[in-house]
């Protein structure tokens, strides 16, 4: 891997962020929208139950998470699309850039985008509502950490997607949190969810973060091996989501989609 | 290692076969270090299918490419590090400046001292003035000019120029085909160029390779391949091949 090609994708995106105000909005309006509404809401649930619930760490914490891998996912899409809608494929993928360092590209692109947002999330969280991120103690790291490596994986999926399917399909990847969300328990416990919803949540790495904060805001321990799990599984995802985006790229090459890209089939 | 004096392209057998249809059927031919070739033919001929399997964004069917040596197939990264292309589908993304675009590339292909690179283009290919304009609002011509430059960044061992003067105005046509084979002169890198323009292809190519159904159909100097068929133009020897193939074939 050649380092100057990951850093040029890196720098095409900065170029294109630094001077476009339809860019950086939303890396930080939605982020701050999100965590504004449910801050309210937070706050509304705690004077109604008046249980002595931790609402704030339980919910809007949850809400800030799945927005930090939301935002992990939509760095790597985003800067993908950007090929997409500039028709630049034949240009990249005729030069000497391999698949890996395309995709490594991407996701730094993403570390830098998605970190942007999860600075403006946490300081409106922090000083507009009072989530300190003191209540989920050392295992804060290792849940961004997991989140992190899922939204890679369902980056790189979504990437995979659009390149497969052509450019329309940008609208299969937009709603893939949402449809993840009810399955990995953001706002509920997984034992709400009937049987066959669980068995589907096992094999999801962020069904065990959210497990585990729940746990940590309860005031109990993270079993070692809930977050173990958590990281294995989101390990195997982004191979999985790397095996499939090289499956499709070859076909893609073998086909001639890539230099026709804009037909969106060759058949 | 290749050897320096190893051809800058060489295609053996290449097909390209899409279901029944066959696109480029056993195709072989050579590019050698200072020699500009053109690949000309009827639209559909098959053309683009060969530069494309030559950009490795297609995979051919069977058949070998090296370029320098080296062959696409297993070592495709270095392979292409020694390639460039411009063409006229491809332009470079309209969203970034001539130099956003100049430099990024030039990050992809790993120029070494980039930025006095970048600035030799822009003086080459008479783009100083726009260095900080969008290649989406220059006119068609300007934007061929920044491919062209891109195309040049690595100082490539193969260039392949996809109708590289298809939209600019006949002087600025002149000065390209001038930096093309100043280009060709000044190093060891050879191009494959197609056009449809045949005055060009005289002025500009060595050796040229009439391409009809996917197949090689002709090949010679573009001076006096014409006469060898009794055809008094290079242009009527391109109708011929468009309108005519089998009347070739036959010879």
């Amino acid at each position: 891997m050649r380092f100057s090609r990951i850093a040029a994708i890196v720098l095409r995106q900065y170029y294109l962020v630094r001077g476009s105000p339809s860019r950086i909005l939303p890396m930080f309006v939605w982020v701050a929208i999100d965590i504004v509404l449910w801050g309210f809401i937070t706050k509304y649930l705690t004077v109604i139950s008046g249980t002595g619930f931790h609402f704030v760490p339980a919910l809007l914490g949850a809400v800030l998470l799945w927005d930090f891998l939301t935002r992990v996912m939509q760095g790597i899409t985003m800067a993908f699309f950007e090929d997409v809608w500039s028709r630049n494929f034949l240009n990249v993928f005729a030069s000497p850039i391999s698949v890996p360092e395309y995709l490594a590209g991407l996701v730094v692109t993403s570390i830098c985008t998605s970190s942007l947002g999860l600075v403006m999330m946490v300081t409106v969280a922090t000083f507009a509502f009072g989530l300190s991120f003191f209540a989920y103690g050392a295992m804060l790291a290792p849940f961004l950490f997991v989140l992190f490596l899922s939204g890679i994986a369902l980056g790189i999926l979504g990437t995979a997607i659009v390149l497969r399917l052509g450019p329309a399909a940008e609208w299969f990847v937009w709603p893939i949190p949402a449809v993840l969300s009810p399955f990995v328990g953001v706002f509920y416990p997984l034992s709400t969810l009937p049987k066959w919803m669980r068995m589907i949540s096992r094999v999801l790495p962020p069904s065990y973060v959210f497990e585990g904060m729940r746990s940590v805001v309860a005031g109990h321990r993270v079993p070692a091996h809930t977050l173990a799990t958590g990281f294995g599984l989101a390990v195997l995802a982004i191979l999985l989501a790397c095996w499939f985006f090289v499956r499709v790229y070859r076909y893609a090459v073998e086909t001639g989609l890539i230099a026709r890209y804009s037909a969106e089939s060759v058949s | 290692m290749p050897s320096l004096h190893a051809n800058v392209l060489s295609i053996s057998n290449l097909c390209k076969s899409y279901g029944e249809m066959t696109a480029v059927d056993d195709v072989s031919f050579q590019v050698k270090p200072n020699e500009i070739v053109g690949l000309l033919g009827p639209n559909g001929a098959g053309k683009t299918t060969t530069i494309n399997m030559v950009l490795g964004v297609l995979k051919p069917s069977s058949g070998a490419i090296a370029i320098q040596g080296v062959d696409i197939s297993r070592q495709r990264s270095r392979a292409l590090s020694n390639t460039n292309f411009a063409a006229v589908y491809a332009p470079l993304p309209g969203n970034l400046t001539v130099e956003q675009n100049l430099r990024v590339f030039g990050m992809i292909y790993a120029v070494a001292k980039l930025s006095h690179r970048v600035e030799e283009l822009l003086r080459q290919f008479d783009l100083v003035r726009f260095r900080h304009t969008k290649c989406g609002v220059l006119s068609s011509g300007e934007q061929t000019r920044v491919c062209l430059a891109k195309a040049m960044l690595n100082r490539p061992q193969l260039l392949l120029l996809d109708e590289p003067t298809a939209s600019l105005d006949p002087s600025t046509a002149r000065e390209i085909r001038t930096n093309i084979r100043d280009f060709v002169a000044s190093g060891t890198g050879g191009v494959l160029w197609t056009s449809h323009n045949m005055y060009e292809v005289q002025e500009v190519c060595d050796r040229v390779l009439f391409l009809s159904r996917g197949k090689i159909l002709l090949e010679g100097n573009p001076n006096t391949l014409p006469q060898e068929y009794g055809k008094t133009s290079l242009e009527e020897l391109f109708i011929t091949v468009a309108r005519e193939p089998l009347t070739l074939e036959q010879n």
